[in-house]
């Protein structure tokens, strides 16, 4: 491996810790507070998901026009964006696939896969039942339906 | 407002790990995308360096505070692993999660990203108030 790529492990290694702090600071490592969110008649609403949607929106917006002045990453040779720009029925029916999984156990992929080093059984099971979807989709849903 | 400071500062490390991510290495930061290269064993050391970043995190937090995150699961196992199927199935075959689409995506105004989490938001608060009204 040359130096370079070294440097982008060493850099993914650290853009996944401040992710995982970030995900712990903020609670939404626990589906409790997640469900408090997406859960509009429980009666105490829990607007917390909205300060963290908002805060990393508030940094990620600067940090894009940031990236749109540069002809390339500073450790690579070109920028790796999806190259789709249509909104497709597999996108909206995916969206809504998964935004069903998410508020029926408050869990998404990021905070479920940082809770993994704490050891609970049911985050194990999460996990383990991610992969398996994905697996089956491309086994099974892969093929384009638009 | 002072009790949401740790949300909104969580939620700025979120965003400051996006962009070191794509200013740095060039690469969209999504989790669900991260797990199936990792699956597909593609870019294996890359998004395994990720992960392994994402697992110190609750850790990091119990070096700084003392105590680790809360981890509140209400949910039954069945109902933890059909979740999770429709996690993995729902992300694969829409590109994204709460991470891609609702973090970088946003903020690159993909119109993709803003119809993905538009649509994750409101089926996540169907499905969270229906189980909430069923209890």
């Amino acid at each position: 491996m040359t130096a370079s790529a070294y440097a982008r492990i060493a850099i993914a290694l650290l853009a996944g810790a401040i992710f995982g702090f970030g995900l712990s600071l903020s609670e939404m490592v626990d589906p409790a507070r997640v469900i408090g969110f997406l859960d509009l008649a429980s009666g105490h609403w829990d607007p917390t998901l909205a300060f963290v949607l908002g805060g990393a929106v508030l940094v990620a917006v600067p940090g894009v026009m940031l990236q749109r002045r540069m002809a390339k990453p500073i450790l690579d040779g070109q920028f790796h964006q999806p190259q789709r720009a249509n909104i497709d029925v597999r996108l909206v029916v995916g969206s809504a696939i998964f935004g069903t999984g998410w508020g029926l156990a408050g869990f998404c992929p990021g905070p479920a896969i940082s809770a993994v080093s704490m050891g609970l059984p049911l985050v194990l099971l999460f996990v383990a039942a991610i992969a398996a979807g994905m697996v089956l989709h491309d086994r099974f849903l892969a093929g384009r339906c638009s | 407002m002072t009790q949401y400071l740790p949300a909104l500062f969580g939620g700025m490390m979120l965003g400051l790990s996006a962009v070191l991510l794509f200013v740095v290495n060039g690469r969209i930061a999504g989790i669900s995308g991260i797990i199936g290269r990792l699956l597909g064993g593609h870019q294996v050391w890359i998004n395994a360096a990720f992960v392994v970043g994402l697992f110190t995190g609750p850790l990091l937090y119990a070096a700084a505070y003392g105590r680790f995150p809360e981890v509140t699961i209400a949910s039954s196992w069945p109902l933890v692993l059909f979740s999770g199927l429709l996690v993995g199935g729902g992300t694969r075959m829409g590109s994204g999660c709460t991470s891609g689409h609702g973090i970088l995506g946003l903020a690159r105004f993909s119109k993709r990203s803003f119809a993905a989490t538009a649509t994750f938001l409101a089926a996540g608060i169907v499905a969270a108030t229906t189980m909430g009204l069923l209890k």
